[in-house]
Order: structure tokens, then sequence, then C-alpha cells
């Protein structure tokens, strides 16, 4: 029972420094609550994206107004001119102008842009916040590059250890992997198995756990006080979404492509086909690249949605700054925090899940010729 | 849709995926093989056993079946062979009494005629003696009956007069 009520203690703890840091960097600096609004507006959008700097809060000196960063620098690495190399300190925050090799650039808005030594951006009129300065590729270990990296370490000494611990302990596993076993025998019984089929499914597992625990791991990170949101990225997970179309469609087999192409089989002669045929195939193969896009934009949009409502809430109490929204705003918080744990896992497991479908589809072999008879009976 | 695409970190997407594979490449290699494995081979291992448990308990369950067909017989075999017993038990105590019957009739039969025998012996005999002694009372009576010339006379003249009167 003690041991019960001091967990629960700590994690109210461990949600209360997750919200002060977070809200910490959320500095008042205008009387109006206009101003306020805004600032935490760009602050939401500015944590939303990638950043070239491990920060992990912010404080502004009350005297000289000068806002001190609290974090570590990360490498920059551009293709440019041959590869640039250098620590994002030069920015300082995107305060200064950052040379290299003759070639000075700037950090504006999480972007890097190629300008003169002066620093100038041109900007469009049209388009105020995009600069037109040249985008040299930016390859620089970024925050979101770092977590990837800690969460893969994180995830090899984990699974390692409960790889090792069979052989130790007899096929029994031990400490952390007691509690990892079970979600990868569900992840291999109840995601792989029961939509690859189990002739199959061996040979997708190893994506399917790895993806699965590197979203789930992500998101989580992404609920802790380092303010990360890597899932929340649409790089990630576009990147994520490609591996997982072309695995699918590099491992279809024949019938997948006749699903596709041919999907009414003998089931009508070939003049009823081809009229049919004019609309479905173009469909078939949209339906291709629709199923990864979907895939991409669903844990984007949860993750960055559950960002969002998150810190607004936060933000609410600098908006209030009364003794009312304050703990109102927290509770809300509280609750969504609550929530966006349970959205962490479920994202986690929807994408392993859809995944595991289409490598469904892709491996299918059985005969689809009653199948689809029955389809053109109830057409 | 204009800020998603002008977000696009196309240097985050090089190397998430870069990332991404060797991550499983690595988790393939080092953690999911050894662990699927081991996980597979314990179910193996646990059906195994569960199915030579099933296997013993099939076993068992037909060696309590042979114990108690063996020991239906042996119950069978005893009552037949206890049934046997008792009817050569009353079988030899039939003949036994038969034999002793037939046994004790022959001594029977052996005595009455030796008895038989015997009688006519000795009757044999009696009458012998009784011929002797009468034969030595009647000389020992002649004797002294005709001891005299007038009792020879007179022993003559009553044979006479008997054959006489005959």
């Amino acid at each position: 029972m003690r041991k019960n009520t001091l967990v629960r203690l700590l994690s109210v703890f461990i949600f209360a420094v997750s919200f002060s840091a977070t809200a910490a960097a959320i500095k008042d600096e205008g009387d109006s609550p206009k101003d306020t609004k805004a600032e935490i507006k760009e602050y939401i959008a500015h944590h939303l994206q990638d950043s070239h700097d491990f920060n992990i809060t912010a404080s502004t000196d009350e005297e000289t107004g000068k806002i001190h960063h609290y974090g570590f620098p990360l490498p920059v690495i551009l293709v440019d001119d041959g590869i640039q190399v250098f620590m994002s300190s030069k920015f300082h925050h995107g305060e200064t102008v950052a040379e290299s090799n003759g070639n000075y650039y700037k950090l504006y808005h999480s972007k890097i842009y190629k300008t003169d030594a002066a620093g100038t951006l041109n900007y469009d009129p049209e388009h105020p916040e995009h600069p037109t300065n040249v985008r040299p590729l930016d390859l620089s270990i970024t925050k979101s590059v770092v977590m990837m990296l800690v969460t893969g370490l994180l995830l090899i000494w984990l699974f390692r250890s409960l790889a090792k611990s069979y052989g130790k302990n007899g096929s029994i596993p031990k400490g952390i992997g007691r509690f990892f076993e079970p979600i990868v025998l569900y992840i291999r019984d109840d995601i792989a198995k029961a939509n690859i089929g189990e002739q199959k499914y061996r040979r997708y597992m190893p994506f399917l756990l790895t993806v699965f625990f590197f979203i789930w791991f992500l998101n989580m990170f992404g609920l802790t006080p380092l303010g990360v949101n890597v899932t929340g990225n649409i790089a990630v997970t576009a990147g994520l979404a490609i591996i997982v179309f072309l695995l699918t469609n590099f491992t279809g087999t024949k019938d997948y492509w006749k699903h596709i192409f041919d999907p009414l089989g003998d089931g009508m002669p070939w003049f009823g086909k081809a009229i049919i045929y004019i609309i479905l195939i173009p469909i078939e193969i949209l339906g291709l690249f629709i199923k990864p896009f979907a895939l991409m934009i669903r844990l984007y949009a949860n993750m960055t949605a559950g960002h969002v409502v998150l810190m607004s809430l936060i933000g609410l109490i600098f908006i209030f700054k009364s003794w009312v929204g304050g703990p109102l705003s927290f509770g809300l918080s509280f609750a969504i925090s609550l929530i966006e744990l349970f959205v962490a896992l479920l994202q986690a497991y929807i994408f392993t899940m859809l995944a595991a479908l289409y490598f469904g589809f892709a491996s299918e072999t059985h005969d689809h010729a009653e199948e689809h008879d029955g389809e053109v009976a109830h057409l | 849709m204009d800020k998603l695409i002008n977000d696009f970190s196309f240097g985050l997407f090089i190397w998430q995926i870069i990332l991404f594979l060797l991550l499983l490449f690595l988790l393939r290699k080092f953690a999911w093989r050894p662990i699927l494995k081991a996980v597979e081979d314990r179910e193996t291992g646990i059906k195994d056993a569960l199915d030579a448990a099933e296997k013993a308990k099939l076993e068992m369950a037909n060696l309590q079946a042979d114990n108690e067909k063996l020991l239906q017989e042996a119950r069978a075999e005893r009552e037949v062979m206890l049934k046997e017993a008792r009817e050569m038990k009353a079988k030899m105590i039939a003949d036994a009494k038969e034999e002793a019957q037939a046994e004790a009739n022959k001594t029977i039969a052996n005595a009455q005629t030796a008895i038989e025998g015997e009688k006519k012996a000795a009757i044999a005999e009696l009458k012998e003696t009784v011929a002797n002694l009468s034969v030595e009372i009647a000389e020992k009576v002649v004797k002294s009956e005709l001891s005299s010339k007038e009792k020879q006379l007179e022993l003559v003249d009553s044979m006479l007069k008997d054959a006489n009167l005959n």
C-alpha cells in the first residue's frame, strides 16, 4: 500500500516538474494578454518543430532582458560548397550569423538559410514568414535525430538484455524483460499472425517489433520534459511510411499484384472487365499510395494534436494568471497527459497493426477465385 | 499544407531512414531473432511437455485398465479354481465313501463267508465229537450192560421181543 502511494506521488511530481519546466520556458514579457497569446502560439509552433539545439528550458534575465538557454548545442552538418560541419552554438539561438569556411548561415524559425556576412534575409512579399534565401541541404544532428539515436540505443540495450536473459535463465525472462515479453508476444500472436498468417509472418516480425517499440518509445519521450516531438514530425512519419510502402510492394506476391490489376479474375468476361477496370485499376493503384500516406498523416496528426492541446492547456496558466485558472489548467492538462500516455501506445499499436494488415495483403497466396465469384454475384 | 511542405525537413527524413534501418538491422540480429527463437523453443518445449504428460496419462490409464483386467482375470481364475477344488473335494469324498462302502461290504461278505465256514466246520466237528462221544458212551453202556451173561441174554430177549412186535 505505502509503495503504491509513493509511486502515485512520484508520478504526480514528475508531471508537475514536466509542466513547470515547459511553463518556465514560456516567459510572459508583455503585459497585455494578446502578447502572451501570440507568444504561446509561437512557442507551441517552435516546440512542434525540430531544433538544432538540445534546449531543455530558457529563462529571461529580469534586469537585462537577455534570454538564457539551458541545454547543449548539437552538430550542424550542411551539404553546401562541400560539407560544412560546426556546432549549433555558433548560431546563438538564431541571434547571430554562423560562419563556416567563408559561408554564412542564419538560423531562422528552426531552418538554416544561407546569407551574406551581415545575415540579411530577403522576404517574399507574399509570404512574409518565408525568406527567399537559399536553404542548403541540412543533415544536422538535430534534437530529433539525437532522440532517435537515444531511443535506438535504449531499444538495443533493452532487448539485447532480454534476449540474453533467456540463455542465462532457462528460457524465462528476467527483470524488465518480464514486462516487454508479453508485448513482443502480443505483436507476434495478435498482430503478425492474425493479419499475415502463420506461414509468412516470420519475415515481417523484425520490422513490426522495431516499428512498434520505436514509435511507442518516441511517443513516450514526447511526453517527458525533454520537449521533443519526433513522431509528431512529418519527416519521421514519412520515413516510416515509405519503409512500409517499400516492404509491402517488394514482398508482394503474384496474387497481390493480380488483386490490383485483375481483381475480378475469371469471374467476368473480358469485355465486362474492361469497362469496370477503367475505374477499378486506377483506384487500386491509388490505394497503394493512400495506405502508407494515411499511416504517415495519422501518426503525425495525432502526436502533433496531442502536443498542441497539452501545451495550449499549459499556456492557459499564463493567460488566466489567476488562482482559478492555474489549478483548472493544471487539472485539465493532467487529464490530457493521461490520455496522451494512452494515445502514445495506441498510435504505436495502430501503426504496427495497419502495417501488418498491408503486409498481410501483400503476402496472401490463397486462391481468390471463389471469393470473387461471390463478389461478382453481389454486384 | 503549404506550411507542412515548407517545414518538411529533408535532412531529418534521411537521418530517420538511415537510423531506422540501422536499428532494424541491429535489433533483428541481436534481439528479435534470439528472443523469438527462445520464445518459440520455450513454447515447443511446453507443448512437448504437455503432450508427454498427456501421453503418460493415457499410458497410465491403459496400465490401470490392464491391471484391472488382470485382476479380473485372476479373480475369475481363482473362482474357477475354487469351484474345481470344491467339486474335486466332493467327488473325492463321494469316491472315498463309495470305496469304503464297497470295502466294508466286501469285508462283511468275507466275514460272513468265514463265519459260515467256521460254523459248518464247528457243526461238523460237534457232530463228530457227539458221534464219538455217543459211540464211547454206547460202548461203555454196552460194556456195562453186557458184562454178565444173563444180561446179554435178556437183551437178546428184549430185542427179539421188539422184533416180534414189529
